[in-house]
C-alpha cells in the first residue's frame, strides 16, 4: 500500500510532490490584485484567435507550456495529463491536448476540476502509475458566458450575487521525486444539494459542500482549522464565503482570517465582478500563480485547497432542478 | 408638452419594470413576453388607447406598444376580412418592426464582430 | 450541526445583498423616459414630412430598432444597459438588442446555424406570445363582434 484511507480522505504516505506550476490569465485577471503573479497575461481575451473557444484552448496550451518549461520538460516526459473545463463535452482541454500526444484523461467537476485533477494525479503518482502528471483546469469568460447565459452583447443586468467567470487556466506538474511542495492528502467530496434554484447564486449553492468536505476532512485527519496556515475555497465568492464562515460559527468553530476564497482573491473591489470570481480557472490560476509559489518559498506552511463546483447545466436550470454542489479538498505542505 | 408626457410615462413604465426585475428575478425574455401580451390585453380592454393618446411614444415605444400595434392591426383586419384577419392582422401591423429587427441584425452580423465584455 | 433546507435558504438570503434598486430604478426611469421622448421627437419629424400617424409610428419603431442594433454592433448597448437596466430593455430598443446580440455572437458558428438560428433565441418567445395573443384577440373579436 502506498497510502491510507480514513473516511473519505486519502493520505499519500508515498510522497507526491509539485514539480512546477504555471497560470495563464485574461486581461481583466491580469489587472486584478494578483496580476503580477501570473506567468502569462493576455493583452486581449482572444489570445490572438478567431473564436472564444480557440482562445480558451490557446490559454490552456500557454499554461501547460509554461509549466513544462519551468520544469525543463517536454510533453513526451509526461506520463499522463488530467484536465477539464466548463464547455460542453470538455472540448477546450481535449482540443488543447490533442497536439501534445500524451496519455490524457478529460475531467468534469465543474469549477472543482482543479482539485479533482490534482486528486486523481496524486493517486496515479502515489500508486506508482505515473512519475510526472500534468493537472490542469481552465475557464474563459466569453466561451462560458455564451454557453451558460446570454450572448456577450446582450444588455441584461446581473444581480449582485452573480459571479464573474474567470478567464484563466492553471497547470500543475506532479512528480514522485522530492521537491519543495508536497501534496499530503486529499478528501473526495460528496454531492450536497441544499435546494438553491437561482443559477445566479452559485456561491450559496456550493457553500454547503465546502463546509461538509472541510468538516469531513477535519474529522478524518483529526486536525482543526488552527493547524493550517491557510484554507481557501475555489469560487464561493462573497456570499458563499460568508455562509461557510456562518456554518462553522454554528458549530462553534472560528475560521478567521486564514479562510479565504479564490473568487475574492482574484479580483479587486473596483473591477465590477459582483460577488466575485468563478469558473474552473479561478481556483486553478490562484493556486498556480499565488498560493503554490508562497508554499514553495516557505511563506505559507501549509494549505487546504478546496475546489468547489456547481454541478448544473442550463438544461437542468430550465427544468427547474435545484443546484447540487461538490467540493474536493487537497492538503499541500510547503518547504520546511 | 407631449415630450414631457412621453418621458414621464415611458420612464414610469421602465422604472416599475426595474422594480419587477430587482424583486422577482424574472428573466428579461419573460418580462418582455409578458409585456407584449399585456399590451394586447390592455388594448383589447380599451385601456391602452387612452394612455397612447395621453403620452404618445411614452406608451408606444415600450414593448406594450408592440402589443398595442398588433391588437389594433388585428381588430381592423377582422373588421375588413373576417376570420382570416385574426391571423393576418397582428403580424401585418407589426411587420415593419419585426422585419427591421431581423434585417438590421443580419446586416450587423455581417459588418461587426462580437466583442469581449471585460 | 445538521442543516435543514429552510434554515440554509434563510442563511443564503441573509448573505445575499439585495439588488441596488435605489440606483437601478431612477436609472431605468431616466433612460426609458429619454428613449420614449426621443421616439416622440422622431415622430414629430416624420409627421412633419407629411407621413400619416400610423406610418409615422412604424417609422419610429424602425428608427429606434436601427439605433438599438447599431449600438449593439458597436458594443455600446451592453455597456449602457448595465447601468440602465429596464430603461433600455423595455423600450423597443431592448427587442432590437435581443435579436442583434445572438445574431452577432453566434457568427462563429456560421450564417445559417449560427446567426439565423440563434437570432430568435431570446426574442422568439416575445414574437410567439405576441402573435398568439393577437390571434386570440382577433378570434374573440370575430366571435363576439366589434368590441373595438
Amino acid at each position: 500500500m502506498t497510502g491510507r484511507r480514513v473516511g473519505d480522505t486519502l493520505f499519500f504516505d508515498e510522497p507526491v510532490w509539485v514539480e512546477s506550476c504555471a497560470a495563464a490569465v485574461g486581461k481583466k485577471e491580469g489587472e486584478g490584485p494578483l496580476g503580477a503573479c501570473f506567468d502569462y497575461v493576455a493583452k486581449e481575451n482572444r489570445f490572438g484567435e478567431k473564436t472564444w473557444e480557440k482562445a480558451e484552448r490557446r490559454m490552456i496550451e500557454l499554461a501547460c507550456q509554461h509549466a513544462l518549461s519551468k520544469a525543463d520538460l517536454t510533453p513526451s516526459a509526461l506520463d499522463c495529463a488530467l484536465g477539464g473545463d466548463l464547455l460542453n463535452q470538455c472540448v477546450s482541454t481535449s482540443f488543447a491536448m490533442r497536439g501534445l500526444g500524451m496519455p490524457y484523461l478529460g475531467l468534469y467537476g465543474a469549477c472543482s476540476t482543479m482539485a479533482e485533477s490534482l486528486l486523481l494525479g496524486a493517486v496515479l503518482t502515489a500508486g506508482g502509475w505515473s512519475r510526472k502528471a500534468l493537472c490542469a483546469a481552465s475557464s474563459h469568460f466569453c466561451s462560458a458566458e455564451r454557453q451558460y447565459r446570454y450572448p456577450l452583447e446582450y444588455g441584461g443586468q446581473r444581480p449582485p450575487c452573480a459571479q464573474w467567470t474567470a478567464t484563466a487556466c492553471g497547470a500543475v506538474i506532479l512528480c514522485d521525486a522530492p521537491r519543495r511542495v508536497r501534496l499530503r492528502a486529499a478528501t473526495v467530496g460528496r454531492i450536497f444539494d441544499p435546494g438553491i434554484t437561482d443559477s445566479a447564486n452559485m456561491g450559496a449553492a456550493m457553500a454547503q459542500s465546502a463546509y461538509e468536505t472541510l468538516r469531513t476532512f477535519f474529522r478524518d485527519s483529526g486536525t482543526a482549522p488552527e493547524d493550517y496556515a491557510c484554507i481557501v475555497t475555489g469560487d464561493l465568492a462573497a456570499i458563499g464565503h460568508t455562509m461557510v464562515n456562518e456554518l462553522f460559527a454554528r458549530d462553534g468553530v472560528t475560521l478567521g482570517g486564514r479562510y479565504q476564497d479564490c473568487g475574492l482573491l482574484l479580483y479587486g473591489k473596483e473591477q465590477d465582478v459582483h460577488a466575485g470570481g468563478s469558473g474552473c480557472g479561478c481556483s486553478a490560476a490562484v493556486l498556480c500563480g499565488h498560493l503554490l509559489p508562497r508554499l514553495a518559498c516557505g511563506e505559507l506552511k501549509n494549505l487546504l485547497f478546496c475546489g468547489t463546483g456547481a454541478l448544473m447545466s442550463p438544461l437542468t436550470a430550465n427544468q427547474g432542478e435545484t443546484i447540487p454542489g461538490i467540493c474536493h479538498l487537497i492538503v499541500l505542505e510547503g518547504a520546511k | 408638452m407631449i415630450y414631457v408626457k412621453a418621458f414621464l410615462v415611458g420612464g414610469v413604465i421602465c422604472g416599475l419594470s426595474q422594480i419587477l426585475i430587482d424583486r422577482t428575478r424574472l428573466t428579461p425574455a419573460r418580462i418582455l413576453s409578458a409585456y407584449v401580451v399585456l399590451g394586447v390585453a390592455l388594448t383589447g380592454l380599451g385601456l391602452w388607447e387612452p394612455v397612447v393618446r395621453f403620452a404618445g411614444c411614452g406608451a408606444t415605444v415600450p414593448l406594450m406598444g408592440f402589443g398595442y400595434t398588433m391588437a389594433k392591426g388585428v381588430s381592423e383586419a377582422v373588421m375588413q376580412q373576417g376570420l382570416l384577419g385574426a391571423l393576418t392582422g397582428g403580424l401585418t401591423a407589426s411587420a415593419g418592426g419585426i422585419a427591421a429587427a431581423v434585417f438590421f441584425s443580419l446586416l450587423a452580423a455581417v459588418i461587426f464582430s462580437p466583442g469581449d465584455r471585460s | 450541526m445538521k442543516l435543514d433546507r429552510k434554515e440554509y435558504l434563510a442563511l443564503s438570503q441573509k448573505a445575499s445583498p439585495p439588488s441596488p434598486s435605489l440606483k437601478n430604478v431612477p436609472a431605468a426611469f431616466f433612460t426609458g423616459g429619454a428613449i420614449c421622448a426621443l421616439g416622440q421627437f422622431f415622430k414629430g419629424i416624420f409627421l412633419g414630412w407629411g407621413m400619416e400617424d400610423k406610418a409615422a409610428g412604424t417609422a419610429v419603431s424602425v428608427t429606434l430598432i436601427f439605433l438599438g442594433v447599431l449600438l449593439t454592433g458597436l458594443r455600446l448597448f451592453e455597456r449602457a444597459a448595465k447601468w440602465a437596466g429596464a430603461g433600455t430593455l423595455v423600450p423597443i430598443t431592448g427587442f432590437a438588442n435581443s435579436v442583434a446580440a445572438p445574431a452577432l455572437e453566434f457568427k462563429t458558428e456560421g450564417f445559417v446555424l449560427g446567426v439565423c438560428v440563434k437570432m430568435f433565441s431570446i426574442a422568439g418567445p416575445v414574437l410567439t406570445f405576441g402573435i398568439s395573443a393577437s390571434v386570440l384577440y382577433g378570434l374573440l373579436l370575430y366571435l363576439f363582434g366589434g368590441a373595438a
